[in-house]
């Protein structure tokens, strides 16, 4: 080519970018330190009125009073917790259900239609479900479901009291049916990683397809999948609209799950546009959400530990 | 004989057992798309979409200024978070080895698994306070931030699915680095990380919690970037926890029309992938 008479600066006219993409992009990927590190600055300084007035106690005391600025964080953290553990008992085993179904049991074809479907319903928005929760699940509940429950468990302290619908319990429920689509995915990408040799072995001894699925295919899988039940718990405790819509918002801590209680991220997102900037009640707050930072962080580190030991015990 | 019959039982329950979970959740999606369809398409007609909402206890308006304001928002959100996100994943899949980039997945990572709300606060703290005010811009703002690790990771994924082989080539032909990766790797993974982006924008435009204290809401319309904006999902969060019959219904029609913008979105963002694993906050 005509080109080669410049020889001498071609090689370095095609290289003339890389020191520029590297800096460029680079800059990029720092930005994303920058914001993190802003969001965590933001959330230290905007809390350090009430962390330096109530310090730890702020964790464990129970009263709620706005107007006497008396503030106690427990009863939003027992109902982000008790929520997000129920909608763990329901969703686990379900989902666990699904996912061996679609990786292991079905036929191809189904299962293929199926986790489609599935990962649609992971999509569709909370305030959807919270809508749904409001005017579907819990007229269900209070009709059928809680009496049936009461009749049967109603001894139990946990199932004690009147049920208005609104409670820690019917939050539990939404959440689980909205944190299945992701166990469902993530285990059965898990069970997918399983290799094959393990199966081929079970079924050769002569093990049927469920004994090969629960005794070898599972065991082998089974960090992964307690992997997945942690982010699963991740997003259950930092879902604020959906649980906003049929907790109750009534901060107390009552043993009984169908009495209304409060979470985490429903306090923030109700009693925000009440605050203003710089008071006291708009610090509490943000320490909220600082204290619903530090457990989703943590439970996602676990849960990130837990699936890349997995996959690297795969390779 | 008789174990036998016994494991093969255990094996036939346990396949319907299993099954019925399948079904059972799969079929939840239909009850949510029967339900909302059935609650929904009532209330909707050409108002819905062109008109603004009418005061509390009149029938009629519309949620035009919702629709709007819910496009302004994620147009703005795309803007801000695809490109960070973009370049960063370029970073990550091109010169990702050694301890920075580690730090950054790492930080990514931490990032995507924020709170929604707590993003809310976020944003709010940087754009409504110092503006004394909310806006369009700070929901956008707050919802780029919640596309920036979504983004990051489906552009690495993409780039790394790309063959060596194809890199070999540029490189034999005498390409730089940055040559290979903007002419002949980003191209090849180009489908890919399109529809990633779709799947990115389907998951924030139902996205509720950040935009309460950033883009607030609005009855009216909101010009410009500086103003409050109403936004689909808000205006179903406020409608639906209302005590008004009428606004209840809109709300149903506003549900409605999200969940089939989210949904078939996805579905077509799925199919252009190719393939069905999921490319959520996991």
């Amino acid at each position: 080519m005509a080109t080669t008479a410049t020889s001498p600066s071609l090689p370095q006219r095609l290289r003339a970018g890389d020191p520029v993409a590297h800096t460029l992009t680079g800059m990029a990927a720092s930005f994303i330190l920058a914001i993190t590190a802003l969001l965590l600055y933001h959330l230290w300084t905007g809390s350090a009125l009430p962390r330096a007035e109530f310090g730890w106690g702020f964790l464990t005391g129970s009263s709620w009073d706005p107007v006497a600025e008396k503030f106690g964080a427990l009863p939003f953290i027992y109902g982000t917790v008790m929520t997000s553990l129920l909608a763990l008992l329901i969703a686990v085993p379900v989902g666990l259900g699904c996912a061996i179904f679609l990786a292991e049991l079905a036929p191809r074809g189904a299962s293929d239609a199926l986790t489609f479907t599935i990962e649609l319903l992971a999509a569709v928005p909370s305030v959807i479900y919270g809508l749904l929760g409001i005017f579907l699940l819990v007229p269900i509940l209070q009709t059928t479901v809680v009496p049936a429950l009461v009749a049967v468990f109603g001894f139990l302290p946990i199932f004690q009291g009147p049920f208005q619908g609104v409670s820690v319990f019917s939050a539990g429920i939404i959440l689980a049916i909205m944190i299945v689509p992701f166990i469902v995915s993530v285990s059965r990408e898990i069970l997918l990683a399983v290799p094959q040799d393990q199966r081929e072995a079970a079924l050769a001894l002569g093990a049927t397809s469920w004994e090969t699925t629960w005794k070898v295919v599972v065991p082998y899988a089974l960090t992964g999948i307690f992997g997945s039940v942690f982010l699963a718990l991740a997003r259950a405790l930092g879902e604020t609209m959906a649980v906003t819509m049929v907790i109750g918002n009534k901060p107390e801590v009552s043993s009984s799950l169908l009495a209304p209680g409060y979470s985490i991220a429903a306090v923030i997102a109700n009693e925000w546009a009440e605050t203003s900037s710089g008071a006291m009640h708009q610090q509490v707050l943000i320490e909220l959400g600082l204290v619903l930072f530090a457990l989703t962080v943590v439970i996602n580190g676990v849960a990130r530990l837990l699936i890349l030991s997995m996959k690297g015990g795969k390779k | 004989m008789k174990l036998s019959f016994r494991r093969k039982a255990v094996n036939a329950v346990m396949l319907t057992l299993t099954g019925a979970c399948t079904f059972l959740v799969a079929s939840v999606l239909l009850v949510i798309l029967g339900y909302l369809a059935w609650n929904g398409l009532a209330s909707l007609n050409l108002d819905f979409f062109t008109k603004l909402p009418v005061p509390a206890g009149e029938t009629g308006g519309g949620m035009a200024h919702a629709i709007l304001g819910s496009a302004k928002v994620l147009l703005a959100a795309m803007l801000i978070g695809v490109p960070i996100g973009f370049f960063a994943g370029v970073y990550l899949a091109e010169f990702g080895d050694g301890v920075f980039p580690g730090i950054i997945r790492y930080t990514t990572d931490l990032l995507n698994g924020v709170p929604s709300i707590v993003i809310g606060i976020f944003a709010y703290a940087l754009i409504v306070l110092p503006m004394r005010h909310p806006s369009t811009l700070a929901g956008g703002i707050a919802l780029g931030v919640m596309m920036i690790p979504i983004s990051l990771r489906t552009t690495e994924e993409f780039l790394r699915a790309v063959p060596v082989s194809l890199r070999e080539g540029a490189m034999a032909l005498g390409a730089g680095k940055a040559r290979t990766i903007f002419t002949v790797v980003i191209p090849a993974a180009k489908s890919g990380i399109l529809s990633g982006l779709m799947l990115n924008l389907a998951r924030v435009a139902g996205e509720t919690a950040p935009l309460l204290f950033t883009a607030f809401g609005n009855q009216f319309w909101s010009p410009g970037w500086m103003l409050a904006t109403a936004t689909l999902p808000q205006v179903i969060y406020a409608y639906a926890i209302s005590p008004y019959e009428d606004w209840r219904r809109q709300a149903w029609a506003a549900g409605f029309v999200l969940l089939v913008l989210v949904l078939s979105v996805n579905a077509v963002a799925r199919f252009a992938i190719g393939r069905t694993t999921s490319r959520g906050r996991s």
